[in-house]
This record gives structure tokens, sequence and C-alpha cells, in this order.
């Protein structure tokens, strides 16, 4: 995501911004992306510009270590070795050759060695002070460097550097009217000896003649009704700029008191604020993944918006046009995400209604869409009240205007049903469009464009052509067979197949026990078959002609999706606190491929994106993945836990890890909560499989001992193109892991490329030894040299 | 106003809930604090005029009730005299030693509308509706027009000496005004802007002005801000916006390093000259604090040593501390809000259950109500008759009532003013009543500052001029002097704390200087001085059993004083030894009455504002580790542990907005309470503010 720090460049020409293990530079003109730094293997946690050299940058990450980059040309200069997690850099002009690092709970001065060598070990360390804030926009440098402000809970310290002396000032938790003071974030005016924080309750203070014990005063100025998330001074002083949840920029003239200026409905709530050095330009980055650049008289000049990935209702679609992904945007949107350009390309009004940027608010929110097959259609449910009993909620639908490139209202539907809607469908017919919702009040209905003779207008509205049910029981999935000849819905452990043409019911399938989770036809040459997986821990394949079960087996599903292009289907299975991917084709009972633990997480959304151009891949494993590439988001139903920092997105297949590491990094409070290497698959894999299916100790012992050596190659040389290789399967450990399983190869000697993308070739193998016969053992032990 | 007397039975005692006294405080209008003496001079709508002691708690040392039609505008010390200025054009010098108006003098240029003495000492200056600033000099006993500065076209609002006292800054409608005072000629003008919008067609008034001794020149203007002007170019130097309201009020502290602005929405704004840069000399003022202790408009502040005071249309005196400013935080440091005077406005007939209340330009005699049955602690009871207003008793003349009392027997109501004292004779008989005034008195009886009846309410005590006590005599006939009792030495205050002994033998006076002097009534003779203590009296009591005289001071200090023996007697020595619990000294507003139960010859009752104590004097004294408010505890203890736990002092807060509280012959308390809320259910609407979220 573009969360973390940023910082635009002096000549306001750049925004700098940290995205998971790299620092993006945009240009400011035109907000398009210029290039990455890449280098760390882990987290990025924090920038600053060099204050010697304006074009060159400092960034800090978990990985214990701070490189020094041009970020004009994105070559990486130095590296210094810290060896402790890093989690803030802050630098100051007049601490030349200094940075200050936050390590742990402290905040620590390295001065970092004048060396020509590229990697140099940073051993000059040496406390500043413990008990720092983990939040970074709680420290700052003062007036020309001379002193650090950090704050933590209810106390502002200030540190002077020659005196090294440090005044401390505590506020009360709470006041009678109920005031809540902690410390938010913090910021030094730059010319005069004046610090302003903001506080938990909204109100920001401004310190001053803080070098006594008693005599230190400060102003409050509250607007914001809710916590301050960033504040900065402009580089004049003339003015602060604050932000919060509210979304609104505000602009407090310095010294005047009460003047100030807002620039409202910036987008999700505002994490930072920073001002060009220059002052010309600010720029805000917001909870929804975006960055705003503003231009001083306070008008929005640019956005650079990102996917945004909290608060995904609806499943992951594709845009038959555009051929984007499709999925809950701004609140009360669907943003239209291009994948192949990795760009956001528009957000869809869906609510139509302000949205109010507050807690605890219960507002529109959209929950269901789905296209039809031509993208013609488009379907939207949006509900409110979810928590409350009063359930509100509207089933809209939109025609695409092609004259204005967009989605259209043609009609909303307030009662569609008399209780929420569980799932709804298009029908995949070229010549009617149907649309099939099914919902918790035991019903399903059939939406038809009717042709209303009253109304001989162009537009035709949708109405409602068939109610069905069956014994009262609860729908709980919908599907069209691939030619809209039949219809399946599940009421529980029932599936019944319908005849859309003439609402007939055809017959019932049902394999107790279980409820019925997902249902999904086959494509192509097996579209005789209906797949459907239960509650209960099982996979069913229906054949439609014989109406009786293929075939079917015992694993526990949390999502399947069918390739719209091919027979494949894949199911997501959930199990032992890891998921595994099987892709399958009906008419046969073995899977066509498998990944062990692709993540961690339980995985609800997945959707294959079919490709520009099909690849001609003969790898037998790869092949399902010639004509669609599998995104799938997973999501971790504890949102307040720890791990959702290390969630949401997992892109599987294809697409750069740049992008991979967009979706994967968390929300603002990354910086605290680092990720945590991952231990390497090859190893677990090892570990993992059973004993009769691996080969010889002989063989395997080399291997594993070289995995565990460590690799003299140093930092890999892996960059954008090689990530990009669409063969390879996706991979999220890491570049340790990475250089491991290169090792490994190198000590086989089996292969005969040796590039860097052969780690991820390694890995297949490996879960090829699994798989396959001992044949080819036999070659293997006969090349060791 | 609510006229039920509730009942409830509080343990021990019936009590009477008074809520019918409709007690309204009078709107501050201006202050003055005097440095050297600590004293903060504070005037009210009504015209009256109170000194506070702002280093011995606030105490209300001084009142000197106002008159009908006597607006206040201004109020300034000079040295150690206070003068006052107000819309009938008359300038008023106090005698504060008698408490009352000096004189007044007209300075013949129509209404006054601010007041203010030079730092010298030697002259007063006054801005007049006509437009001239009148300068006049301050003699000996008197003070001399000197003469007009330039006349100006518009009302001098607001006036400040710069500290060398040559030039004088006055603000107007629209407009500020420097005068040299040598030649009274205006050296800059300065034009204050109006405000934007709508409020472009009113003028902007200044209400305030601020010289400082550096040449800065600050206003408060009606358009809401506070702006920084240079003397000697006559230039705006900067300005704030405040509010956007009014800015009424302005005050700096005595070394110029913080300024206070009061405005109309009730908030108080503090300014400071902090250096931008640390430990570098360039000094700007910015804004820093913001106080919001009133309800309605502020219409004086002033910043003291080590607090701010502001004052408003919400009739309390505010007293902030800073506490920058305070070297240990105590009890004398805390916010401190003052609502009622500290003087008793009830005075009760406790043998006829008649209750005398003082308003400021009229009496009201209520009998009280009747109940039956007996309750659980803390019920109330039924009333059988209702409480009922005999009499209202309107002054004559302008002059407002100092004091009055009612005869212990209920036959006798007596007030004076500043000029007159006036007797009654009450006839109660069933439901006839009837009074009759006393038509010649003595002449010595000409005005008191404190009235006070025997307990057998045969005599009469007036305490006047030169802290002397005159007694007169009463019965069916009249009234006739008997004679005056004279301290032997001492100072010549006024009087404010008469207390006669049940025998009617003994006599106490407190004066403003704190004396105490005991007289003896069959002699009529100065008995004896109690030492004299750092804080002042603010009740009294002579014990009907002992005949020790039990005082409460400022500090929340407590002495019991044998009269007989002339000397503290050995609890009170006891006391002074252990010291009082904390939470006792720290309470904020002083005791006002001081009772005993006949019944239990060791209990003291006591009352301030906020709680009635009973002392048990037999029981051990609370230190610092006890629990101080105990009764709780004590309830869900056994009698053993309750004995070994229990502590002198037992405090009861179920009342609350107490004005007097008084204990009636048949043990039942009459608690008269004056609720907060129903004080300001009666002031106007304040402005109206957009509160966030409504």
């Amino acid at each position: 995501s573009l969360n973390g720090k940023y910082k635009v460049q002096r000549h306001g020409l750049f925004v700098l911004c940290t995205s998971g293990d790299s620092v993006k530079v945009y240009s400011t003109r035109t907000e398009e992306w210029l290039h990455s730094l890449q280098g760390h293997t882990n987290q990025v946690t924090g920038i600053a510009l060099n204050p010697a050299n304006h074009l060159q940058v400092y960034s800090c990450s978990a990985d214990g270590t701070v490189k020094l980059w041009d970020f004009i040309d994105g070559i990486l200069i130095k590296t210094f070795i810290i060896g402790y997690p890093l989690f803030a850099i802050y630098v100051s002009e007049k601490h030349e050759g200094i940075v200050f690092l936050h390590i742990g709970f402290q905040l620590v001065a390295v001065h970092l060695p004048k060396s020509a060598e590229q990697e140099v070990e940073a051993k000059e360390l040496s406390a500043v002070s413990s008990h720092i804030s983990p939040n970074p926009s709680c420290t700052a440098f003062g007036r020309e460097g001379q002193y650090i402000a950090f704050a933590r809970n209810l106390q502002l310290n200030v540190y002077f550097f020659r005196k090294q002396k440090t005044y401390s000032f505590s506020l009360k938790a709470t006041d009678k009217k109920g005031a809540k003071n902690a410390f938010t974030c913090i910021a030094c005016h730059p010319t005069d000896d004046c610090i302003a924080t903001g506080h938990e309750d909204g109100k920001i203070r401004l310190w001053r003649n803080f070098i006594h014990k008693k005599e230190y005063t400060y102003s409050t100025q509250h607007w914001h009704h809710n916590a301050v998330n960033t504040l900065c001074f402009t580089p004049e002083g003339t003015n602060l700029l604050s932000g919060g949840i509210e979304s609104v920029l505000v602009q407090w003239q310095y010294g005047t008191g009460n003047r100030k200026e807002f620039l409202p409905r910036l987008g999700g709530s505002i994490l930072h604020v920073s001002a060009s050095s220059d002052g010309q330009l600010f720029c805000t980055s917001h909870s929804d993944n975006k960055i705003t650049v503003i231009e001083s008289s306070f008008k929005v000049c640019g956005v650079i918006q990102g996917l945004v990935k909290d608060a995904v209702l609806t499943d992951l679609m594709i845009d038959p046009r555009s051929k984007a992904l499709v999925l809950n945007g701004k609140p009360g949107h669907l943003q239209f995400y291009s994948l192949l350009r990795d760009k956001h390309l528009y957000n869809l009004d869906i609510v139509q209604q302000e949205y109010i940027y507050e807690a605890g608010l219960d507002q529109f929110e959209v929950v269901k869409a789905a296209f039809d097959i031509k993208g013609y259609w488009l379907a939207t449910v949006e509900e409110r009240g979810q928590k409350s009993s009063d359930l509100e909620f509207f089933l809209k639908l939109w025609s695409y205007d092609e004259r204005t490139q967009s989605f259209v209202l043609n009609t909303t539907i307030t009662a569609a049903h008399t209780d929420r809607i569980i799932s709804m469908c298009f029908s995949s017919s070229e010549e009617t469009t149907m649309l099939v919702t099914i919902a918790e009040d035991g019903q399903f209905k059939a939406w038809c464009q009717g042709v209303d003779a009253d109304t001989q207008q162009d537009q035709n509205f949708w109405s409602c052509d068939f109610v069905g049910s069956y014994h009262n029981l609860k729908p709980t999935n919908c599907s069209f067979s691939a030619d809209s000849s039949l219809l399946a819905v599940s009421f529980q452990e029932v599936i019944t197949i319908w005849s859309p043409d003439t609402w007939e019911l055809l017959t019932t399938l049902c394999q107790p026990p279980g409820v019925i989770r997902d249902l999904c036809f086959g494509r192509l040459s097996c579209s005789k078959y209906l797949i459907s997986t239960t509650t209960r821990n099982l996979l069913c394949c229906w054949n439609l002609l014989t109406c009786a079960l293929e075939w079917s087996t015992s694993v526990e599903v949390s999502k399947l999706q069918s390739d719209p292009l091919s027979e494949n289907v894949a199911a997501f299975s959930y199990q032992s606190k890891h998921t595994d991917l099987f892709v399958f084709k009906p008419n046969e009972p073995r899977p066509l491929f498998t990944h062990k633990n692709v993540c961690s997480e339980k995985i609800h959304r997945a959707v294959f994106v079919p490709r520009e151009e099909p690849l001609n891949n003969c790898d037998e494993s790869s092949q399902w993945l010639n004509r669609s590439q599998l995104y799938f988001l997973t999501q971790n139903m504890l949102v307040i836990d720890d791990s959702v920092a290390v969630t949401p997105f997992y892109l599987l297949l294809g697409k750069h890890r740049q992008q991979q590491q967009k979706l994967n990094t968390p929300s603002h409070q990354a910086a605290d909560r680092p990720q945590q290497p991952q231990g390497s698959v090859t190893i677990t894999e090892l570990l993992h499989t059973p004993a009769h299916v691996l080969p010889p100790a002989s063989v395997l012992c080399s291997m594993f001992v070289s995995s565990l050596l460590i690799s003299n190659t140093g930092e890999m040389e892996s960059s954008e193109q090689e990530m990009n290789s669409e063969k390879e399967e996706e991979d999220s450990e890491g570049e340790m892991e990475a250089c491991d399983s290169q090792q490994e190869l190198r000590a086989q000697g089996s292969v005969d490329e040796v590039t860097p993308k052969l780690s991820k070739a390694q890995e297949r193998e490996l879960k090829r030894v699994r798989k396959t016969d001992f044949s080819w053992m036999a070659g293997l032990i006969d090349s060791k040299p | 106003m609510m006229s039920t007397d509730l009942r409830s039975a509080m343990g021990e005692f019936k009590v009477h809930r008074v809520r019918f006294f409709d007690y309204m405080p009078s709107g501050i209008r201006a202050l003055a604090f005097n440095q050297d003496t600590e004293r903060m001079a504070v005037a009210r709508m009504d015209g009256s005029v109170e000194v506070f002691h702002c280093s011995d708690r606030f105490f209300q040392e001084k009142i000197i009730p106002g008159r009908e039609q006597c607006g206040i505008e201004g109020l300034s010390w000079v040295g150690e005299r206070l003068f006052s200025a107000g819309l009938n054009g008359g300038i008023t010098e106090y005698d504060l030693t008698n408490q009352k108006v000096k004189y007044t003098i007209d300075a013949y240029g129509g209404p006054i509308w601010t007041i203010t003495g030079n730092q010298q000492g030697t002259h007063l200056a006054v801005g007049c509706e006509d437009g001239t600033v009148k300068l006049f000099e301050v003699n000996e006993d008197q003070i001399q027009f000197e003469r007009n500065l330039d006349r100006q076209k518009s009302r001098i609002i607001s006036l400040s000496w710069h500290p060398s006292g040559s030039k004088i800054a006055a603000g107007m409608m629209d407009m500020i005004q420097v005068f040299n005072v040598e030649t009274g000629h205006s050296i800059h003008r300065m034009l204050a802007d109006r405000g934007a919008g709508t409020s472009r067609s009113k003028e902007c008034v200044v209400w305030s002005v601020v010289y400082l001794s550096d040449g800065t020149i600050i206003t408060g203007d009606s358009v809401g801000m506070v702006k920084l002007w240079d003397d000697q170019t006559g230039t705006l130097i900067k300005s704030h916006n405040v509010t956007k309201c009014d800015v009424l009020a302005l005050s700096v502290s005595q070394n110029e390093d913080s300024l206070v602005a009061g405005t109309s929405e009730g908030i108080v704004v503090q300014f400071q000259f902090v250096s931008m840069v640390l430990e570098k000399d360039d000094k700007e003022w910015v804004r820093t604090r913001t106080f919001r202790n009133h309800t309605h408009d502020i219409r004086a502040v002033a910043e003291i040593t080590t607090a701010v005071v502001s004052g408003g249309m919400d009739a309390q005196l505010v007293v902030r501390p800073l506490l920058d400013k305070i070297e240990v935080r105590s009890a004398a440091s805390a916010l401190r809000k003052i609502h009622f005077p500290h003087r008793r406005l009830v005075s009760c007939a406790r043998k006829s259950g008649l209750m005398l209340f003082q308003y400021p330009g009229h009496l009201e005699l209520w009998r009280l109500g009747e109940s039956e049955g007996k309750g659980t602690p803390g019920s109330s009871l039924f009333v059988k008759r209702n409480p009922e207003k005999l009499l209202q008793l309107k002054v004559k003349g302008e002059d407002h009532i100092r004091c009055s009392a009612v005869s212990p027997c209920g036959g006798w109501i007596v007030y004076s003013t500043a000029s007159t004292l006036r007797l009654y004779r009450l006839h109660c008989d069933n439901n006839n009543i009837s009074i009759t005034k006393i038509s010649k008195l003595p002449k010595v009886l000409s005005s008191a500052n404190q009235l006070c009846f025997s307990s057998d309410s045969s005599h009469l005590f007036s305490a006047s001029a030169q802290s002397s006590v005159h007694i007169a005599s009463l019965s069916q006939s009249g009234c006739k002097f008997v004679g005056t009792l004279k301290p032997k030495s001492g100072s010549h205050q006024a009087i404010h704390l008469l207390a006669a002994s049940e025998d009617g033998k003994w006599l106490a006076s407190a004066n403003s200087d704190h004396e105490v002097h005991i007289y003896n009534l069959q002699t009529q003779k100065a008995h004896c001085t109690v030492p004299v203590y750092s804080s002042a009296v603010t009740a009294m009591g002579i014990h009907p059993a002992t005949n020790c005289l039990f005082m409460m001071h400022a500090d929340q200090q407590m002495f019991e004083y044998s009269i007989e023996q002339k000397q503290y007697t050995d609890w009170s020595r006891t006391v002074q030894r252990k010291g009082l619990h904390r939470f006792w000294v720290e309470r904020d507003t002083p005791c006002l009455n001081v009772m005993f139960n006949p019944q239990n010859p060791s209990h003291v009752i006591l009352h301030d504002m906020y709680m009635l104590c009973i002392i048990d004097q037999s029981l051990p004294l609370p230190d610092d580790k006890t629990q101080f408010y105990n009764q709780l505890t004590l309830k869900s203890l056994t009698e053993e542990q309750r004995k070994s736990q229990s502590h002198a002092f037992k405090v009861c807060k179920t009342f609350k907005d107490i004005l007097c509280v008084e204990l009636m012959p048949d043990q039942s308390l009459v608690v008269v309470e004056r609720p907060l809320e129903d004080i300001a259910t009666q002031l106007p609407a304040p402005i109206k503010q957009k509160k966030f979220a409504t």
C-alpha cells in the first residue's frame, strides 16, 4: 500500500512512500509511479531525505538495515547494517552523519561510518532515550535540530542535545469534561521554539517556554472530533497542518489563534501529512491507500490511488469489459482496478450518499455485486443496519452506458426480499439476461428486464419474474450453468435444479450431512458436472445427466472458484491453520495441481482473471494457468487481532513482486508490528511430507543441509522481470528462502539453467518429489558429482 | 420558587429544608486589585462594593451595600483608598474602616464609563459620556478636579495610564486615543476596525485598554479582537481574534508578562509574553490558556499574583489559580468560586419559629411549617402546616439594607441601612400580624454595622463606628439607651460579627482586623481580648453551658476560648497541637454559623456552603491518616467497632448551596438552601453558542 511515511522531495517533483519492503517514487506532476527502491528484505518502516543531499533518501527497515538511495535514478548507494529491527528513522541537518533510529522502545543515535564500501556495519550506537512511543509520529526534531521532542501516552519529553537534558511535561489522563489527553502526534516549528502536539480527543496544543519546569505554557485549539493523526508545520512555519479520521485537512494559521482553513472530503482518514521543502505542495496519505497532492493554495492537484483493500464485502469480480478487478472501494463505492496496469481506474458511486467520516456510525455499504457475462449489467446490493435489528437494503441494477463509458443506474428495488440477500448471480446466456437473488427469507427470485407496455420508453426496468422456494428452507447459494439452461439453488442440504425457461423444478440432489456452501457448474467439456461443497467437509461432483453423485471427497473447502475459460476449478481448503489450494477438473477426482500452505488464513474470495494472451506453457503443473490467473483475498475474521497486520491480500501466481507487496501490506500500524520473516517453505515442506513418499535419505540429506547453509551470494539480484515471469508461483516468504533454494539447486546440480527463478522451480521440484514416481530419482543419483 | 419545606429526619434531627429564600446575587461589574494590601475590590450591578482578602482564602472582609439607581461602572484603588464612578456621573470614595460611602462628587461630564488611578497615586482619570477625560487630583481627604484632556466627539469607554503617568490611552467608539497628560493633547489616534459583513454598520466599541510600560497598548473590542498597538508610531502590531462576540475586559499582570481577556461568551483567554526562541529576549504575546468557568458575560477580570480573578453577569467570582506562579499547591491555591456573601442573610427567631430573610431592598418574615409523625432517617415527613410568609418590609429610602435581625422571641425586628436604623415591634396573635415602628430611638442608634439581640430579647446590641457596641434595652414602652461598650485599645475597624451569651452575661464582637473583644454585660466593661489570629473570624458563638467562645476562621482553623478563664481551652490547644484533618482545611468556603446543642453540650454545629458538620468534642480528633468522611463506613460497622472508628467530625453533605443552618429549641434544624441551578434559571439567557454535535 502507499502506507507508511512519505516525503515530498525538495523541488516538490517526487513523492516517496514506503510500500512493503520497497520505497516507491511517484511524480507529483503526473501522479505516475516512476520506480521502486528495492533491496530491503523486510518491511520498510521509515524514510527520511538525506539533509546533506536532497537527491538522496535514507530508508530503514525491520530487516535491521538503513539504506541510502539516489531516488531519482533508483540506485542503492549504501547499506548500513544495524542488526536490530528498526521502526522509524529521523534525521536533522545539524546532526550530520548521524541518523536517529527507533529500536525497540529506544531512540538511538547511530553514527554512520564514512567508508567507501557498499555495505557497512554501523556500530556506534548511543541511546538518546528509552520509552519512545511506538508511533513514529510522536517524535520530531525541534528548531535547528537543537532538541528532539517525543511524546508517549501522557508525557511530552524534550531532549536538548547540547545540555543533554530532558524536560518532561505530563498531562492528566482525563479531565472533568472527559477529554482524552494522550498524545497522538507531534510537530516542531521550524524557526520558533514551539511544539505542536495532537491528542486523542482531537485537541492540538502548542507548547512554549518548555525549558522551564513550571513556567512552561501551552495553548489549546480544538477542531477535530477524533484523534489527531498527524501534524506538520509548513517549512516557513506560517501554518500548521493537521488531519484525522474526519478526512479534512485543516490549516491553522500560526500565531493568530483561531484562523483556519479546511480542505474536506479527501477520502479515507488522513494518516500522514507532509509538506515539500519549498512549501509549495502538501501531501496527505489516507487509510484507503491513497496519496493526495495538494497545492499550497489548498487545492487538490493530484491523487495517487492504490487498491482499496479494507473492508471488502463483495466478491472479487472481473469487469468483462475492462477486465478490471472490481470490489469495494471508497465507502459506498465499487472500485475498478486494472490489474494489468496496476492502476486504479475509477470509483463507481453505488450508495450515492455522503459518507460521514466518523467512528461508530452505521452507514450504507455495498455488500454484493455481480456482472452479467457481457458486462452490460451490474447488480449491487447495499445494506445498512447489520448490527442493529432494523436492516435496510436496496438492490440496484446498473446498465453500461456506451456514451459515458460508465454504469448508470437503471432500477432501484427497495424491497427485493423481506430479509437480507445472501447471494445473486446473472444468467450466463448471451440472449436473455436474468438475475437470480436468494435471501434469508427462504425465497429465490428471478429478475428480468421487463418490457413494460405502459411506458414505451427506451429504458426498460427490471422486475420480478419468478419467486421460488423449497420447503421453506433457507437458500444458501445459487448458480447458473454455463449455457444458462439450468439454475442450481441450494437449500440447506439440498440442491435444487430448475429450468429458467419454464421455472420447473427438474430435480433435487442431496448428499447429507452438511449445508451446501458453494455451487459451481463445470464448463466446456465438463458442463455436465455440478460441483458442490458442504460445511461438513465434503466436495461432491454430481453428474447432471444421470442425476447421480459422480465422485466425492472429504475436504474442507472454504472457497470454490471455477475458471470461466477452462474446465478448471480451484478449491481453497482450510485445515489446521493454513490454506491449501487444489485445482482439478470435474471429470476426474484427481487434483491437477496442489499447492500446500498457500497462506495461513482462510480464503473466502478468489477470482480467475483471464489473460490477454493465453500462454503456451507445457509444464504440466502450471498449464492450468495458461488462460487465466488466479487472485485470491484472505480475510481474517478477527479484525482486531495482530495477524490482521500481515494479512489482507495474498496474490497467487503472476504479478510482479512489487504489486504483491502492495497488496500485502498492512494498515498504518504496520510500523509497530513489522512482519516476521517466515521459515523456509522448503524445509517445512520436507518435514511435513509423509516419510513413505520421500526420496531416500541420502538425497534428502544434502538438500536439507544445504538449505540450512547461509548463502554467500549475498543479496539476490532479484528484479522486477523475474518476478513478473508468469510461470512463477507466488512466494510470499521473501528473499531468504529464495537464496536457500537456489543453494540447494546448486548443490544438486541437476538443473541446467541457474537463474534466480529456479528458486521457485526448486520448490516445485520438491512437490514433484512427493507426487511423482521414483523413476526420476535414479537419474538424479547418477548425476550426483 | 419552591415554597415547600421538605422535612427529612437526619439521624437525630428533624430538618426543615427551606427553599423559599429567593436570594439573587447581583452581577459583578468591576474588579480592582490592590497589590500592596492584597485586597480585591468588587463592584456589583446593584451598586454594592465588596472587599476580599486575597491571601486570606478570599474572605469577604467588607461589604458596602449599594443604593437604588447607582450603577457603578469603574473601580480604582489609589493607595489604600477606593474610588468608584458610575453612570450617575459621580465619583465616590469609600470609608473602608466604617464600611460606608465617604463622599460622592459630581464630575459634570455626564455618565462616567471608566475610572482609573495612576500608579503614582496622585491622580484619578475618569472617562465621561461627553467625550472628556477628566483628571482629578487626589488630596489628603478629598479629590479635586484638575482639568480636562482634549475633548473628543464620542464617549470614553475605557482608560489606562502609562505606568510612568505621563500618557493615557483611551478606548472610544471605533478608535483609541493616546493623550499626553502634561499638555492634555492627543498624541495618536488609532482606528479600530469594525467587524466584517453585517456588523460593519455597527460601531466597534473599545471596551478595554491596557497601557504597558514598553509602550504597547493592548485593546479589547466589540469585534472580538485583542489588538496590540505601538504608541510610538500609532500602528497595529498584531491582532488576535479571540471570539465572535465582545472582548469586554482586559487585565495585565504586575510584571507585564501575562494578560487575560474576558469575553461575553464567558471565557477568559490568557496571553503570555514569551520568547519565541528559547533563552533569547525577542518576546511576543501569544495566546495560551483558555479558562471556561462562566456561563455569562465576563464584565471584569483581574490578574493577581497567583491567580486570575473574573466576574460577570452570572454573579460568581471565580479565582482561577495560575499553577506556574504557585510555589506549593495547597487548598489556598485551588480553583475557587464565590457565589454567596460571607455574611448571614438569614436570622432566626428560635423560640417562635420565625425566619427573617434579608434582601437588598426589603425584608421577609416567614413562619416555618409544621410536620407530623416520625420517619426513617432520610425520608420526608408529611407537612401538616405549610410555611407562611408573614411580612414583607420595604426599606424606606434608596439605601440597601446592611444588616438585620429578628429577636429570639420573635417580638422585635431591626434593620439598618447606611443612613438609618429601624426597630419594629411585632405583634403576633393567632393569624393577625401587626408591626409597629418604634419611633423614638436613642440617637446613637442611627446606623449599625451589625445587629444582635440578647437571648432573652431584652436588649439590642448595635455595632457602630470605632468598633463600639451600643446597648439598648427593649421593653413594651420602647427602646432605651443603656450604654456603650468600647474596646480598651486596638483598631477602629467595623464590627462584622456579634455573639451574645445565653445567660446574658457576655458579648463578643469581631472586627475586620481579626480582633475579638469580649465584654461583660453586667459591668458594661471590656472583659478581655482574644489573642489576634492571622485569619479573619467568619463565625463565632458562646457556649450556653461553659461560656466558652467558639471561633471559626477563614483558614478553617477553630479556637475555643474560655471567657471566664481568659484563655484557650484544653480542647482548643489539643486541636492546635494535633492539627486539623487535611480535608477539613482544604474546604473552600468559610463556616458561617456556630451553634450548640443544649441537649448534648459536647456538640458544636457548624456549616458552610456545602456541608453541615457536628463536632463532638468528646471524641478523638482525626489525623491525616484516618478516613475523614466516615459516616457511611460507620453505618456498616457494629456498635463496638463504631466506637473505635469514630472521630470528632461528623460531616453531612445531604444539603447543598446552604445559606444558613439554625438549630431550633425542639431539636430540629432549619436548613436554608438556595440551589445554584435556581439562580441560573433566573439569569438572562447567555449568548447562544454553537455546541459541537447539536
